[in-house]
């Protein structure tokens, strides 16, 4: 199992918002997250990233118990993070913020993994020398998954990749990403409100309710209205 | 023309003199985003650093560009891993603490050596210019603090250690989540900070001598530059020091060198009046 979380709790200050999570996610698997806004999902993939301590309950990634582990650990333990909102660093080069995303490896490997990566995302590299902050959103966010992918994740958590981003660059990430998915064997899990985006990418999607997981669906129940007015609160 | 020479050279020295007491502020402050009022401490602790260390023997250029950084970077390694780590985001709060410091700082070293001037006495000489004679020195310190502005933008610029400062101090919470030790990256930050401000004291410190308190008089200084130069560290902390030290000394030269520091100040005064966010803020904004 690449990930297992078990009776996860986390709150802000005396507020509680993850109330007893669990789940697994095997090695290669895509799973989506769904659920209403305020529902816990962010919060769940930032308890995840060690931004948020567990109040309760345990995370194990892989062989290690992470769950009060710092989170340039859990990075350097095999954890990705893209976050909503990209947090692209804008002061920095599209080739700084790709090399950030080195910074846990050997600076000899440096120059290969970032051109490995590009390879991948051939839009960033006629944008190399350009500040992060003057990128467009789209520009952004595929620069966020490269950045992460950089730092050869095992398990990569992506946070609402679509919001703000024109379609046909949604449509790139989709074709990159299930692309990566078929050749390294990368493990995901996705958060998103866009359902065709994440039925494109997920194996299992799971819902989560005030703090809870509460149902298990599979990609093509998401064309069912009811349960997605339901159990989502989006309407297709 | 040799007075023009002369002016020159010493317009350079003020205009490096204010780089130098001025660009440890900038990385603590412009980085780190730490008001650091012990600022001038560190100074007076890197003129001490060396006169005690040229008084057991050591060579006063080891003294001096050594043993001062080390001491005072390693003064303020253990600062922030004590006292300025549990502060920040509270910029009030660092503010108390670091003048709750610089008392302390003052009271010892008024304890240890006294509350008397000593000094090393310049080496190197000096030189004519014509008619006129200057210091030597003058030109080590000019040329010090071109090394140190260049070593600091070649670090910035083209190395991993700089990268990751870079990228940490404009988000802490993205660089940790790609490996990055922001703690340590801070505590590393503070300790260069601390060394280059004990570097420019102990260089300072056979032109000025050292007292306990004699922090208070760089301070000042030190803060107009930084905020005057704005966001960007290096660009800015040149930038000001060139307009400000000009100012200064051609002030002086002109007058008395207490309408000098007057001019100087009136100048700062402008200056954020009409560029609130520093020069930087307006010009060279891409800069490091």
């Amino acid at each position: 199992m690449m990930l297992d979380v078990q009776g996860l709790r986390t709150a802000y200050g005396r507020i509680p918002i993850l109330n007893g999570i669990s789940f697994a996610v095997g090695e290669g698997e895509f799973v989506g997250i769904l659920g209403h806004n305020g529902m816990g999902k962010t919060t769940l993939l930032k308890a995840l990233m060690g931004f948020l301590p567990a109040t309760g309950g345990r995370v194990r990634l892989e062989q290690d118990d992470i769950t009060a582990a710092e989170p340039y650990r859990r990075a350097r333990l095999g954890l990705g993070y893209v976050p909503q909102g990209r947090e692209i660093f804008p002061q920095l080069t599209v080739l700084d913020n790709l090399r950030m995303g080195c910074s846990k490896q050997q600076s000899g490997a440096e120059r290969e993994t970032i051109e490995a990566v590009l390879e991948e995302f051939p839009r960033l590299k006629r944008l190399l020398d350009r500040t992060g902050g003057a990128l467009s959103g789209g520009e952004q966010q595929l620069l966020a998954i490269a950045r992460c992918l950089c730092g050869k994740p095992r398990l990569v958590l992506l946070d609402e990749p679509t919001e703000g981003i024109q379609p046909s660059i949604i449509d790139e990430i989709v074709e990159t990403l299930q692309r990566l998915r078929g050749r390294s064997g990368l493990t995901m899990i996705l958060v998103e409100q866009n359902l065709d985006f994440i039925a494109a990418l997920s194996q299992r999607i799971l819902i989560i309710q005030k703090g809870t997981i509460t149902r298990e669906v599979q990609p093509d129940e998401l064309h069912d209205a009811s349960l997605v007015g339901e159990f989502i609160g989006i309407t297709t | 023309m040799d007075l023009v020479a002369l002016l020159a050279i010493q317009v350079l020295y003020a205009v490096a003199s204010l780089a130098l007491i001025s660009v440890g502020l900038a990385i603590i402050f412009g980085m780190m985003r730490v008001i650091n009022l012990a600022h001038g401490e560190f100074l007076m602790l890197g003129g001490y650093a060396a006169i005690v260390a040229t008084s057991h023997g050591v060579n006063l250029w080891i003294a001096m560009l050594v043993v001062a950084p080390i001491v005072v970077g390693l003064i303020g390694v253990v600062v922030e891993r004590a006292i300025i780590r549990f502060l920040y985001g509270r910029m009030i709060d660092t503010m108390l603490a670091t003048w709750g410091l610089s008392l302390f700082l003052v009271g010892l070293t008024t304890a240890i050596f006294g509350n008397t001037t000593v000094g090393i006495s310049a080496p190197l000489g000096s030189f004519e210019i014509g008619t006129y004679r200057t210091s030597t020195y003058t030109l080590f310190v000019i040329a010090v603090a071109i090394v140190v502005l260049a070593a600091i933008f070649a670090t910035l610029r083209w190395t991993r250690l700089g990268l990751i400062a870079r990228g940490t101090m404009q988000n802490a919470d993205m660089a940790a989540a790609l490996g990055v030790n922001p703690p340590r990256v801070y505590a590393v930050t503070f300790g260069i900070g601390a060394a280059l401000t004990g570097l420019a004291g102990a260089v300072l410190a056979p032109v000025s001598g050292v007292f306990p308190t004699i922090g208070v008089a760089y301070v000042a200084k030190s803060f107009i530059t930084v905020i005057g130069g704005g966001a960007a560290i290096l660009s800015g902390t040149v930038s000001a020091s060139a307009l400000f030290g000009a100012i200064n000394q051609i002030a002086t030269f002109v007058t008395t060198p207490v309408f000098g520091e007057v001019a100087l100040l009136a100048a700062a005064i402008v200056l954020i009046r009409l560029l609130p966010q520093g020069i930087t803020g307006r010009f060279f904004r891409r800069g490091l």
